[in-house]
């Protein structure tokens, strides 16, 4: 599904992402753990298409298409989803007029027709239920005043109704309280399936006791050092980053199809 | 510059005065002379500095024609729901035909100003009795042609249920010409009402000059709700002024749409002239090509206890310019102000130009007064945020456009108006590139 080979990335003068190659195949979940600056929330947001990095070298291949020569509303389109580490505050757009015109969008992109917004509430109170909220949270602008919480719910939320083929959370669990972390693992395991893969970007074990990853990669200064089954996860959160940051870089791409 | 073509309208107008009273000659002839004396306003006036007058001052802008237009015509420009009252202005005059007064309460007068004042001596108080033609040459330049307007007048304790729309169409026959619409709005103490004034072209590519005056007197406890529409041809040149006066305890609320024009200058005055004044200006403009569109707002606190609220935002896109002046003076007696003032702009493009300037004149101790003036493009993190999940970059740009300029319209209390806004927002933003 989705095959990055030696991909390199910039932000501006500095080079953060220095050689990833990975391979995700449907039905995984890859968990990219690492210390912080090691470039994972880099990662995420260069394969949903942030402008703010420039991409220096390497490819990423998704669904056999060139993925880095898609505008990030196409790589939406085509199934990929970045649940954001820090969601974005809307004031003045209500959260189902943004999440209905996203919905529409991607549909449309289909070929299928749009949906009004009464036929969207139909779709919308199945999803509502994933995160546990009732309809009111849809006519609050969307993230506007929202908890940190409530941010990382709504992201699910927007997950759940958009079902992507690529599911990628950036730290989604940081500073979620145990309901919350919950929650989201609940909406991120409903989409688990055959057809579907998900990369996890986070900097501790906790949310892999609830999502159980297929691997784990650690990104270490901007390249993965190390790859294995979710035990390396435990390993991790028991010996800190320290140890195979300084080993020498592991072969890369452990989860190969 | 050309006020010599001023002088031979001004002439004419006065042997054709007819039913004008006799008090309301010298006023115009006062008025006049001002105007001769002062011309219009040089660039080096500071009032002046960011607006581009030549065009104006240099065209020979004639006398407006009498005009037919069909109900078809307008009713485009028709704002809120059908029922509503109407007073419709075809090339600065009054059209019974078109307008629509419906058998008022007790009381309540809605109509022509020039009908008013010949039929009504008691007028005389009110007509150009609040605007000062000192403020502005175009003032004086309106004051000295006063002829018609619109005349809303709702007596003591009186709620108005509907809001009266005022609408002032230019026909293509009025290309190359002059109106000096004059508006009078009374309402009396304890009573409510809404406005909306609108002014409008069906000659999208014409060019001629609005220049109107609009003097609103609130009473002890009066509501009002007044809304402003500026929605003229592009290549026109519009120059307004309202002024408000407020008696105690009152609430005047105003917002302001300008899209139009090529030139859009609106002047905006209230004076609080008793203690526990409330005063709200929103506002709203939206340029683009190389329009100009200029708000400059005066807020006067003269007495204790009053609270302004202001909020100004633009959306300019193309090689437009918006110029924002927003006063606020606070006397000595004018303890316990709360006043507050904020001009946001967002650029749509690298070519469009803002020229903000908030002034506080403070001369009282115990206030609360701030101002803040922001000047910004899109959100580039929002905008990636919107297409991450699908939505095309045009679309998403509209989208956090309309949201940044929503936000104000959402403060306009009545929901059919804030409704119709919302609209003519949204039918704007549709045709951006």
């Amino acid at each position: 599904m989705l095959d990055i080979r030696d991909l390199r990335a910039n932000a501006g003068e500095k080079e953060i992402l220095r050689g990833i190659s990975l391979s995700v195949s449907p039905g995984e979940v890859h968990a990219i753990m690492g210390p912080n600056g090691s470039g994972k929330s880099t990662l995420a947001q260069v394969l949903a298409g942030h402008p703010a990095y420039q991409v220096t070298g390497g490819s990423v291949t998704y669904k056999g298409e060139d993925l880095l020569d898609m505008e990030p509303e196409e790589r939406a389109q085509k199934g990929i989803f970045l649940a954001f580490q820090y969601p974005v505050e809307i004031p003045g757009v209500s959260n189902a007029y943004f999440l209905r015109a996203a919905y529409n969008e991607i549909r449309k992109s289909q070929g299928l027709d749009e949906l009004d917004p009464i036929d969207f509430m139909d779709v919308l109170e199945e999803k509502l239920k994933v995160v546990e909220w009732g309809p009111e949270i849809m006519s609050r602008a969307v993230n506007s005043g929202f908890s940190g919480g409530e941010k990382k719910r709504n992201e699910i939320l927007q997950m759940a109704v958009l079902e992507p083929a690529l599911a990628i959370l950036d730290e989604t669990d940081s500073g979620l309280d145990i309901d919350a972390l919950r929650i989201v693992a609940a909406g991120v395991n409903r989409l688990r399936h055959p057809d579907r893969a998900t990369i996890i970007v986070t900097h501790y074990q906790r949310l892999l006791n609830y999502i159980v990853p297929d691997y784990v990669h650690v990104l270490s200064g901007g390249r993965i050092v190390k790859s294995g089954g979710k035990e390396l996860a435990l390993e991790l959160e028991a010996r800190g980053y320290e140890w195979v940051a300084d080993a020498d870089a592991a072969p890369a791409g452990a989860g190969a199809a | 510059m050309s006020t010599a073509v001023y002088e031979e309208q001004f002439q004419a107008a006065s042997r054709n005065g007819g039913a004008e009273p006799a008090w309301l000659v010298p006023v115009r002839k006062a008025a006049f002379e001002s105007f001769r004396e002062t011309g219009f306003p040089s660039p080096r006036d500071e009032e002046w500095r960011f607006t581009p007058l030549a065009p104006i001052a240099s065209t020979t802008f004639v006398p407006a024609p009498a005009a037919r237009v069909s109900e078809a015509d307008i009713a485009p420009f028709y704002f809120g729901h059908p029922e509503w009252p109407r007073l419709v202005f075809v090339n600065g005059r009054y059209d019974a035909s078109l307008s629509q007064v419906p058998a008022a309460p007790q009381g309540v007068k809605l109509g022509s100003l020039a009908a008013a004042v010949s039929a009504d001596p008691s007028l005389e108080r009110h007509v150009a009795r609040h605007a000062p033609i000192s403020t502005s040459p175009f003032t004086a330049l309106n004051t000295a042609f006063i002829k018609d307007g619109a005349y809303v007048h709702v007596p003591r304790g009186l709620l108005l249920e509907q809001p009266v729309t005022v609408l002032f169409v230019s026909t293509g026959d009025a290309t190359d010409a002059v109106t000096h619409p004059r508006n009078l709005f009374i309402i009396e103490d304890g009573a409510n009402a809404s406005i909306v004034e609108s002014y409008v072209t069906l000659a999208p590519g014409s060019r001629y000059f609005t220049n109107v005056v609009t003097e609103v007197v609130t009473g002890a406890n009066a509501w009002v709700e007044h809304t402003r529409i500026q929605r003229e041809s592009e290549h026109a040149y519009h120059v307004g002024r309202t002024h408000i006066e407020q008696a105690a305890d009152s609430h005047y609320r105003s917002f302001t749409l300008a899209m139009g024009g090529a030139m859009a200058r609106h002047n905006l005055d209230a004076h609080l002239n008793a203690p526990n004044v409330e005063t709200l200006m929103y506002g709203l403009y939206l340029t683009r090509g190389e329009q100009v569109v200029d708000n400059h707002t005066a807020i006067f606190h003269d007495h204790p206890n009053c609270r302004s609220w202001e909020v100004y935002k633009g959306v300019l896109d193309g090689k437009s310019r918006a110029v924002f002046n927003g006063k606020v003076f606070v006397q000595p007696e004018a303890q316990k102000t709360d006043a507050k003032q904020t001009n946001r702009n967002l650029l749509l493009s690298k070519q469009a130009r803002v020229d903000t300037k908030p002034q506080l004149e403070i001369f009282a101790d115990d206030v609360k007064c701030t101002h803040g003036a922001t000047v910004g493009q899109l959100d580039e993190v929002a905008l990636f945020y919107a297409r991450s999940r699908g939505i095309p970059q045009v679309e998403a740009m509209r989208l956090l456009t309309y949201a940044f300029a929503a936000e104000v319209v959402s403060e306009v209390a009545l929901a059919p108006v804030r409704d119709e806004l919302d609209r003519l927002l949204l039918e704007r933003l549709g045709s951006l590139e």
